[in-house]
């Protein structure tokens, strides 16, 4: 009992999330599911993007290209050479894996900025260079996925609770689920051992760092090569759970999407990755949909909302919680919690095997 | 007991006589998802912002119409409700905002749905869940031609193809020995246009000396019209959509260039030709073909149809009546509504949609006259006339009559 | 060889499209070395501010400097606003506000102005010059002028002034001319300012060529970051000289280079940057610097 009471609070809170996302969909209709399957493999990505950028202080805003790999990888792998799908994803995430592994190499050369500049270009080019092998990839004309029915026992068992058997949305939705608890776990332990503390160690101080004996240079390219490994897995669930992949389908707008999900949400951390892709995924459709249907919003400003767009608002947001909340949400929650033991009991608490908050030093 | 079963036997004789009446020819009203006893629902996915926003307004044009149909009574008693969504042109988002029309906001029907990439990623969806797909705004030809394998999709416009068939067939009429040279954009768009001209052109293909293809990202075309130039072509085809169109326009004019100039039809609105005049293209010899009105065509300013048009896109406060997509999102929505009529008090989506793919026949106020917009059991291509048409420095002028591309795409 | 030298020509005229942008983002890296991804987006808007003026009726002459003066003033309340806040956070969180910021400035455009594309007046004829066979147009012309008299100014008011002095000092040594009384932070907001009123010119120089849309500079934004990437992103007169190279290579990419046509010109841009970031960071012009451990 004494060890329950002193197990850390987040370890009932991760317990609590993760029996949450498995009864979710008992409880939202099927469509809803295939949103939320959306947003869990967001946060895949953005976990992905977080290895990168929040542990390892390398700058990317061209993730959108290897989630586009990914897909294109699971895509081909399913529609030419018909393998099923559920094989694909792993080959997808090693294959995206390797090539940003690759890429890693001519980046360690570019400063922060530098990288940025040139992932961004990445991800502005990467629609045509699409389009270009047609043959290949479809070109413009996309490559449509049949997405597989749940196996009987799932749907069974579904049915047994809910009444209605599973629908192919929800199937994808704990698909999705299943690579989320699994990723999320890998990467937890991934920086609590010794390649997270290498990465935050030369991420905190090059210099420092290499003088420590720590290889830079490995464990930068390892950071690209998990880090894309993540997107690629993403980016294979994401061709399934969209049922069709096409070049306009991988715009430069998906690269930002992940990257402000990774920061709303709170770099290097864990639960950042998730609350950040809830955020970044939900907030254009509601700004679009949800705003204009409250009557307690003024008309005036519902109306502006609607039509500037998703963009206005989203940059708006963006801009406010870099400035009064750049460590993310997590950031906040952390800082509402300290808050609230001092409280309480006058002292923090530190946890094993946590991270203390980290100040962004990227 | 004597005087109950006499009763009895008139009741059951009027209930059966009841039922009979029933279940005859669909006098008694079926209706379907979506639809209420007051109302019929819509829905829409659509680019209103991001690089394809321009087409936006598509959709808060056929609102207009919707609204001003609703003000008349509506259809059969019944108001339209019109759900507009913005997918950016990004089929990743076509895909669940679709689904959530479909399955969470129930509607009766997707209508117009924009962006050939975008269609085509909800298009086994749709006609899984046995959801109409109508009219959408795009020509790529697969959407009327593949009307087999999906049944539950319908174009409108004319598809790319066709038109591309009637350029070709005017090209071998009056520039018989033209060289040919395409600049075309490097997708669906405009592979869909070349492959027409190629076909149209038939064994006289060679007469294409050169064709260029750029991306939607390039800054401009430059390069690529230098070397059609260099081609020696005299025939220059722009399969490109406006933005694009209007800066070749200014280059070949800047290259002291002076072909014979091709147009497709979705670049070809007055407003369009007039800015690439502003920014100093010559626009000698351009043709191009129509099949709408143009609304800033003198020609059609006391048209009953044009006087509807302007009467109808006062409703949308951000719909510039001069804006050729506006007319186009009116006189789709036109057809639309025409279809709900005939569908009368059998609202199912399966009669619309037969309604729609076989059984129509309509005279469009806003298309040029003659135009008819028809679909049989066995054509299902909505409109495939279109006429040539010749820029007259100041506006288009309708050359010959209306050309009738119906039958040549199988 | 006439289409190759036309080919070559036309390459120079879109790199003083290039050039003229690129000029603002090396303004802004001299500034506070960051690069703005907004730039684009604050030159885009303060073009349709130029045409909202002179669709009122005001001459172009006039609405031009108002148009910078509020361009100018654009720019400082951007940086007072936006990017003080955040003056000393990582480069991360920069880029991310300037994302924010791009993102807002194009949305906000599309529903004031909407996404019609709209023509632009120019000072410059819309003919072009024959020159020995081969085309240049007025235009384009202009711009590599305006772009010329522009590096002229942004050089005399950074190396011959004591403001430019000091702007320069608040960049480069921020603890030391604190130390020397300067107001570092409204240096950086006259660099923003200063940066600003470039990009409009820019802009108003080149929305007659691109088209007045929400949507214009992010045709070139990329090839912009290339040739200040190329040019050295601390020289304005690298930003000018990469801006046509990068027109040039571009141009000749799309039409002789096998198999790369014209679908991939913005590949070839985006090859630019990572082979110029890889061989040689700094830069044509750029000064190596020195990492101090």
């Amino acid at each position: 009992m004494s060890r329950l009471r002193g197990a850390p609070p987040r370890y009932w809170l991760v317990v609590i999330v993760v029996v949450f996302f498995l009864g979710f969909p008992t409880v939202i209709t099927s469509f809803q599911a295939s949103l939320w399957a959306q947003a869990l493999i967001l946060a895949i990505a953005i976990m992905g993007l977080n290895i990168l950028v929040g542990y390892s202080g390398q700058l990317s805003l061209g993730h959108g290209a290897f989630m586009a790999l990914g897909a294109y990888t699971s895509a081909i792998l399913a529609h030419r050479y018909k393998m099923d799908y559920l094989l694909t994803i792993p080959i997808a995430a090693l294959f995206t894996g390797l090539v940003g592994f690759l890429f890693g190499i001519p980046a360690l050369r570019l400063s922060p900025l530098y990288l940025a500049l040139a992932t961004f270009a990445l991800a502005v080019v990467t629609p045509s260079l699409i389009k270009r092998p047609d043959k290949l990839t479809g070109g413009v004309q996309g490559i449509i996925l049949i997405q597989p029915d749940p196996p009987g026992i799932a749907r069974d068992a579904f049915a047994t609770v809910t009444g209605t058997p599973m629908t192919s949305d929800q199937w994808i939705y704990y698909i999705s689920l299943a690579c989320v608890l699994v990723l999320f776990w890998v990467a937890w332990n991934l920086v609590r051992h010794r390649p997270g503390r290498a990465m935050r160690a030369l991420r905190d101080g090059e210099v420092a760092a290499a003088a420590s004996g720590v290889n830079i240079a490995g464990f930068k390219t390892l950071a690209f090569g998990i880090s894309a490994f993540y997107a690629g897995t993403a980016g294979s669930l994401f061709a399934l759970a969209t049922g069709f992949i096409s070049p306009d389908a991988f715009p430069v707008s998906l690269s930002i999407q992940l990257l402000v999900g990774a920061v709303v949400g709170g770099l290097a951390s864990i639960p950042g990755p998730l609350l950040g892709a809830i955020f970044a995924y939900f907030l254009p459709i509601e700004s679009n949909q949800w705003v204009p249907s409250q009557s307690w919003i003024p008309d005036q400003i519902a109306s502006t909302v609607k039509n500037a767009g998703p963009a206005v608002s989203y940059g708006v947001l963006l801009i406010l919680i870099m400035i009064f909340a750049p460590n993310g949400l997590v950031g906040l929650a952390r800082r509402g919690y300290e808050l609230l033991q001092k409280r309480l009991r006058g002292t923090n608490d530190r946890e094993t095997g946590q991270l203390p908050p980290d100040p962004q030093t990227v | 007991m004597g005087r109950i079963a006499p009763r009895l036997a008139a009741v059951a004789a009027f209930m059966v006589t009841l039922a009979a009446c029933g279940g005859g020819t669909g006098s008694s009203a079926q209706t379907d998802v979506g639809v209420t006893s007051t109302s019929i629902l819509l829905g829409n996915t659509i680019a209103q912002s991001g690089a394809a926003a321009a087409y936006g307004t598509i959709g808060n044009a056929e609102l207009a119409y919707f609204t001003y149909i609703n003000s008349q009574g509506g259809v059969n008693g019944r108001k339209i409700n019109f759900k507009i969504l913005d997918d950016a042109y990004n089929p990743a988002q076509t895909v669940p905002l679709t689904k959530q029309l479909v399955e969470q906001d129930q509607v009766f029907a997707m209508f117009s749905g924009l962006g050939t990439q975008a269609q085509t990623s909800v298009r086994e969806y749709l006609n899984a869940k046995k959801v109409p797909q109508l009219f959408v705004a795009t020509g790529a030809t697969t959407f009327n031609k593949d009307f087999g394998s999906n049944q539950w999709t319908l174009g409108w416009q004319p598809p790319y193809q066709g038109e591309a068939h009637i350029y070709a067939k005017d090209v071998l009429a009056n520039h018989a020995n033209a060289k040919i040279g395409v600049l075309y954009q490097n997708d669906d768009y405009g592979q869909d246009y070349l492959k027409g001209l190629k076909d149209g052109l038939g064994d006289k293909s060679s007469m294409i000396v050169g064709s260029e293809s750029y991306d939607v990202t390039a800054a401009n075309t430059a390069a690529q019209l230098t070397k059609l130039k260099a081609t020696g072509a005299d025939t220059l085809f722009i399969f490109a959509t406006p933005g694009f169109t209007i800066k070749s326009l200014v280059t070949v004019t800047l290259l002291h260039w002076e072909p014979a100039i091709y147009l497709n039809s979705v670049s070809n609105p007055q407003v369009y030709m007039g800015i690439a005049a502003k920014s100093g293209a010559a626009n000698k010899n351009v043709t191009s073909v129509g099949y709408l009105k143009d609304p800033t065509d003198p020609q059609w300013a006391n048209d009953e149809g044009m006087k509807l048009y302007k009467t109808v896109i006062a409703n949308c406060a951000t719909c510039k009546p001069e804006d050729g997509f506006n007319l186009y999102g009116v006189a789709v929505a036109y057809t639309m509504v025409d279809v709900l009529k005939q569908a009368g008090s059998n609202m199912t989506r399966a009669n619309v949609m037969k309604i729609a793919s076989s059984q129509l026949n309509e005279t469009n106020p806003f298309a040029l006259p003659g135009v008819k917009v028809q679909t049989t059991s066995s054509d299902h291509f909505p409109i495939m006339q279109e006429q040539v048409i010749t820029w007259a420095g100041t506006g288009w002028k309708l050359q010959g009559s209306l050309i009738d591309e119906r039958g040549t795409i199988k | 060889m006439q289409e190759f030298f036309q080919q070559v020509v036309s390459g120079i005229a879109i790199g003083g499209i290039f050039a003229s942008l690129a000029l603002a983002l090396v303004l802004i890296y001299n500034a506070m070395g960051l690069v703005n991804f907004a730039q684009g987006e604050m030159a885009m808007f303060a073009t349709f501010v130029a045409y909202a003026l002179i669709n009122r009726g005001m001459s172009y002459w006039i609405a031009l400097p108002i148009t910078l003066v509020l361009a100018f003033g654009g720019g400082i309340a951007i940086q007072r606003l936006v990017i003080k806040p955040v003056e000393r956070a990582p480069v991360l969180t920069l880029v991310i506000i300037t994302l924010g910021l791009a993102t807002l400035i194009n949305g906000f455009a599309g529903f004031i102005f909407g996404y019609v594309p709209r023509s632009f007046p120019s000072p410059f004829s819309s003919d072009s010059v024959d020159v020995l066979g081969v085309f240049v147009s007025y235009r384009d012309l202009g711009v590599i002028a305006v772009s010329g008299l522009v590096l002229l100014g942004v050089y005399l008011l950074l190396q011959r002034t004591t403001v430019g002095l000091t702007m320069r000092a608040a960049a480069h040594h921020p603890e030391a001319s604190r130390l020397l009384g300067v107001q570092v932070s409204w240096m950086l907001a006259l660099g923003w300012g200063l940066a600003s009123a470039v990009g409009a010119v820019s802009g108003i120089m080149v929305a007659p060529i691109l088209l007045l849309e929400p949507n214009m500079m992010q045709s070139i934004i990329i090839y912009a970051f290339a040739a200040a990437v190329l040019g050295g992103i601390e020289s304005p007169l690298g930003a000018v000289i990469g801006g046509l190279i990068v027109g040039i290579t571009v141009n000749l990419a799309g039409a002789y280079l096998p198999g790369v046509g014209g679908d991939l010109q913005l590949a070839v841009g985006l090859a630019i940057i990572i082979a110029v970031l890889v061989l040689r960071p700094n830069g044509l012009f750029g000064r190596a610097a020195i990492r101090r451990v």
